[in-house]
């Protein structure tokens, strides 16, 4: 199921290659033009494109510059600092840290949830690597400017952003519930490497 | 207006990374346009596709069903729905916000709409299931989609609230 796309792992079939995603998309948005153009006519269909490719080339310098922010943060911060700052962090305060650095931090999935379990390895609890997941989940900002401000527009990103802002903090701080310990216990502070991985 | 400043602002952050890398040398800043650029390249199709299609899927989106299910009127219940579709939402980033403005456009509710991209940047199973249970402990991961729960009904009555 989890298949890792190993680049050592030979030539990949066909199926392997396909980005289902895209795929899905690709289905949708094909078979839906097509639907309006065969039952809707050329005037509507023309219309639609028309409206739709102007807002496509209006967002195109955004996401050029989410691309551009994006690679140049990721090349100029250290891994081992945001592993310093949230590891190092306790409370409230280190809730906000965390917070914020999933919220500016520019990665992908891939990157994200690995540094969530090295957070908590270099001392960070369950509520600072959920404030962090949470907040490049709900408001990260790299991913908000590429894909979200196309869709939705400025207005609306604002406005989800400005609303969910606090909420990395408070799913924290529900995560630091006692009844959670048994789950995912808090690692021992600032003696090495304790329990497993 | 505000887009504009934005643009402006996101070009002003830009800059100033771009030069902060070139101080630190040729080699460094060459890699950051070189990453920005297949980045873009990448996203390039996957936007054209998804906003192109958002359009017309949203022509085609049965405008009743829509507004019945996450219409203004549709209360809690479209709220759970929302989450429930969010949570389910196949596939990357392209499908969840292409979707969420299609049914925004067909005339979902703007609350439902907030909740369903809450629950879908929070409770995607695609996600779980190809990130993130392959590389965190499965108890972190529970506790998290715990807490997680409440958050797109939270977020819609705040925006009910705001509003």
């Amino acid at each position: 199921m989890p298949e890792a796309p190993a680049p050592s792992a030979g030539p990949r079939r066909w199926y392997q290659r396909i980005d289902w995603g895209l795929a899905i998309v690709a289905i949708l948005s094909f078979g839906s033009a097509a639907y309006v153009f065969v039952k809707e006519g050329p005037t509507l269909w023309l219309h639609i494109l028309t409206e739709d490719a102007w807002l496509f080339a209006s967002i195109l310098p955004k996401v050029a510059l989410g691309c551009l922010i994006g690679a140049f943060v990721r090349l100029l911060i250290a891994r081992e600092m945001i592993e310093r700052y949230v590891g190092r962090g306790s409370g409230l305060p280190g809730l906000a840290i965390a917070g914020l650095i999933g919220m500016l931090f520019p990665a992908g999935p891939f990157t994200i949830f690995p540094l969530a379990v090295v957070l908590m390895a270099s001392g960070a609890d369950r509520g600072a690597a959920i404030a962090f997941i949470s907040g490049w989940l709900l408001v990260g900002i790299n991913r908000a400017i590429i894909w979200e401000m196309p869709f939705f527009g400025t207005d609306f990103v604002l406005f989800r952003f400005l609303l969910s802002m606090p909420f990395p903090i408070l799913l924290g701080l529900m995560a630091r519930a006692p009844v959670f310990e048994r789950l995912s216990p808090t690692p021992p502070r600032e003696d090495g490497p304790g329990g497993g991985p | 207006m505000i887009i504009a400043f934005f643009t402006v602002l996101l070009f002003a952050i830009a800059l100033a990374l771009g030069t902060v890398a070139w101080r630190r040398g040729r080699p460094l800043f060459d890699k950051g346009l070189a990453d920005a650029r297949s980045q873009f390249m990448h996203l390039l199709p996957r936007l054209l596709i998804g906003i192109l299609g958002s359009g017309f899927l949203a022509h085609l989106l049965p405008r009743d069903t829509v507004l019945a299910w996450f219409g203004p009127n549709s209360g809690w219940t479209g709220t759970l729905l929302a989450t429930i579709a969010g949570a389910l939402t196949p596939g990357g980033p392209v499908v969840g916000y292409a979707l969420g403005a299609a049914a925004l456009k067909a005339g979902a509710d703007f609350a439902q709409v907030i909740a369903y991209v809450t629950a879908w940047s929070l409770l995607t199973l695609n996600r779980m299931l190809t990130w993130e249970m392959p590389s965190m402990p499965m108890g972190l991961i529970t506790v998290r989609i715990i807490v997680s729960l409440p958050l797109p009904f939270l977020a819609a009555w705040l925006t009910m609230l705001v509003r």
